[in-house]
């Protein structure tokens, strides 16, 4: 019952968050916030499988782009209206997912972070030589201005990219309170121990890379109606890899509020800096603030809140 | 078939030649990785870094990369060190090396290259010495120096670290770290001194990989992601914490990728190794000369 009350209510902060983007009459509050959403869908994705197992996926940007590719690939193929477009994303991700983890999570858990750092640079070389999809040459999307009902198209994203974040942040708390969670829970404090007391550890471990794996591939498949023009190098960008580590880092990766945090404090400051300072500048920021945190904070904002709260008592 | 017998013979060379190159990329993770249980994917990062110090100073002063970045080893021997000892107190000894551990090095990954990218911006560099552009031919056979002098500079390399590891104190020590570290602690010798020792011996190592990288082509900051997936491809498939199994590894990979290039085109040869990669995970975890 709690889980459909929280549901409730994010769908009605997500109602009041697009009323409100509306009443600022600029679109510019909409691509801005489409970014910030995307990274809240992707963080929180990365969360389920790091924070909540203890696996790194190093790969978050090559989860994202075959999302976008699903999508570039659809397109050349039939018309399909966008969000039958996220359910392909989400399965081509999410079945990608399930074979790397597969191959590599019997073994060390290094292996599988080292697998999925080389996945991306791997399927990067496969897209840049499959014509079909535009190549190293890019591909095109035309974006329709407008959409029945919603007006303006950029919108329409938006209130998709909202609608993703509230099914990824609701999966999110859902698995915390659910047995599975307390299966993650056990392999990322003592996976042998857990092992040993009969938990299924490798069907959970599969479980949670292809969540997260689809939830990237859901965030990455409207990208290329947002961008008009995707590339392998802004589809493959090593932004999204960093962003979706940091940000649970930074916010704290114990529960779902962390990823949320994260996302969009580091998601606003980078839309923030990327307009008055320079994109580099910007990225140098979030490696910094990641390796700070690391180093500091090993449980984010989150553990310093709940620290200076016990602290306060 | 005369053509493409001339074509495999240099395809296996190139390969060869490559593989050299190739372990001096890797020796210094298989240090890490293999023997210490570090897991540090910002290795190529350190690598490039040797290749833009090994570049400023052939363009300022004209010497030779090589020499450059044999000066330049005690300075990343100093950089390492340091690295482990913060990854030790942060992470190591509070047990959290999985996940903390990970992101650490690879937000070192990332600082390193967007750093590199705001001082030279996204040019490609090269560096000048005589042995760039002449090639040795014998018969049908064909060797560039550019790719000869890094083949035997890295095997030097992996000459002088062998015999470190087998003949002196501390090198057998480093080995006896992987194994038993309390049967260390008896024989008075301080596991994480050790640790820090050979940390710093395999970032060191970085410095002429990474001439030898600026040797071989022109470098830009991200090239250095290239050379993750090769890395522990390599690593593993020689097998983790066996230094002639990484030679091996190197000249398996180094031929592929170059049969590779020549038969399917280059750019085909990044993915070689993550294949090579799944495979050998998927088959023999353990490595060709794996514990």
């Amino acid at each position: 019952m709690r889980t459909r009350v929280f549901l409730l209510l994010l769908i009605a902060v997500a109602i009041v968050v697009f009323f409100a983007a509306r009443l600022v009459s600029n679109d510019y509050v909409f691509f801005a916030g489409y970014t910030v959403l995307q990274f809240v869908v992707l963080a929180t994705a990365w969360n389920i499988l790091g924070g909540y197992t203890g696996y790194v996926n190093f790969g978050s940007a090559a989860f994202f782009a075959l999302g976008a590719y699903a999508t570039v690939f659809m397109h050349k193929l039939y018309p399909l209206p966008l969000p039958l477009l996220i359910v392909i994303g989400a399965a081509v991700s999410g079945i990608v997912g399930l074979g790397m983890g597969y191959l590599t999570l019997r073994l060390r858990g290094a292996f599988f972070a080292i697998a999925t750092l080389a996945l991306a640079v791997v399927l990067q070389t496969l897209v840049v030589n499959w014509d079909f999809v535009g190549g190293s040459r890019g591909a095109y999307i035309i974006r329709p201005n407008e959409i029945a009902l919603i007006g303006p198209y950029i919108q329409y994203l938006f209130l998709l990219m909202l609608a993703l974040a509230v099914i990824a942040l609701a999966i999110a708390r859902g698995i915390e309170r659910s047995q599975l969670g307390y299966g993650f829970a056990t392999i990322r404090d003592d996976e042998l121990a857990a092992e040993a007391s009969g938990v299924p550890t490798l069907r959970l471990k599969l479980i949670a890379t292809t969540l997260s794996g689809a939830l990237m591939g859901m965030a990455g498949a409207p990208f290329p109606y947002y961008i008009g023009y995707l590339q392998p190098s802004s589809a493959f960008g090593l932004e999204y890899a960093v962003n979706s580590i940091a940000m649970p880092m930074i916010g704290g990766t114990t529960s779902w509020v962390g990823p949320l945090i994260g996302a969009i404090l580091l998601g606003s400051l980078q839309q923030i800096a990327t307009v008055t300072i320079s994109s580099a500048v910007n990225l140098l920021i979030v490696g910094l603030l990641l390796v700070g945190f690391v180093i500091i904070a090993p449980n984010g904002i989150v553990g310093l809140v709940q620290g200076w709260i016990r602290g306060a008592k | 078939m005369g053509l493409s017998f001339d074509l495999l013979i240099n395809a296996v060379i190139a390969g060869i030649l490559l593989g050299g190159f190739y372990t001096a990329v890797t020796i210094g993770v298989s240090i890490s990785f293999g023997i210490l249980d570090i897991v540090n994917i910002a290795h190529p990062a350190f690598i490039i870094l040797g290749s833009y110090i090994a570049y400023i100073v052939n363009a300022r002063l004209g010497i030779d990369p090589i020499a450059v970045s044999i000066i330049m080893l005690p300075v990343f021997y100093l950089l390492g060190a340091g690295v482990y000892q913060v990854y030790y107190e942060s992470f190591e000894r509070r047990g959290q090396e999985s996940l903390r551990g990970l992101s650490f090095f690879f937000g070192l990954l990332f600082v390193t290259e967007v750093m590199l990218i705001l001082v030279f911006g996204v040019d490609y560099r090269y560096v000048e010495a005589p042995y760039i552009g002449p090639s040795w031919r014998l018969g049908v056979m064909d060797f560039p120096l550019r790719m000869l002098v890094p083949c035997i500079t890295a095997l030097a390399l992996f000459a002088a670290l062998e015999l470190f590891l087998s003949y002196t104190f501390i090198g057998r020590a480093i080995a006896a770290v992987a194994q038993d570290q309390l049967a260390l602690r008896l024989m008075g010798a301080s596991p994480v001194r050790i640790k820090r020792i050979a940390f710093g011996i395999s970032i060191a190592t970085a410095s002429v990989a990474g001439a030898l990288l600026i040797i071989i082509q022109p470098v830009e900051p991200s090239v250095g992601r290239e050379y993750i997936g090769r890395v522990f491809a390599i690593c593993v498939l020689g097998g983790l914490g066996s230094l002639p199994g990484t030679v091996i590894g190197a000249m398996l990979l180094g031929i592929l990728e170059s049969f590779t290039a020549t038969f399917y085109g280059p750019s085909w040869a990044p993915a070689v190794a993550f294949g090579v990669l799944l495979l050998t995970l998927a088959f023999r975890p353990a490595g060709l000369l794996g514990r």
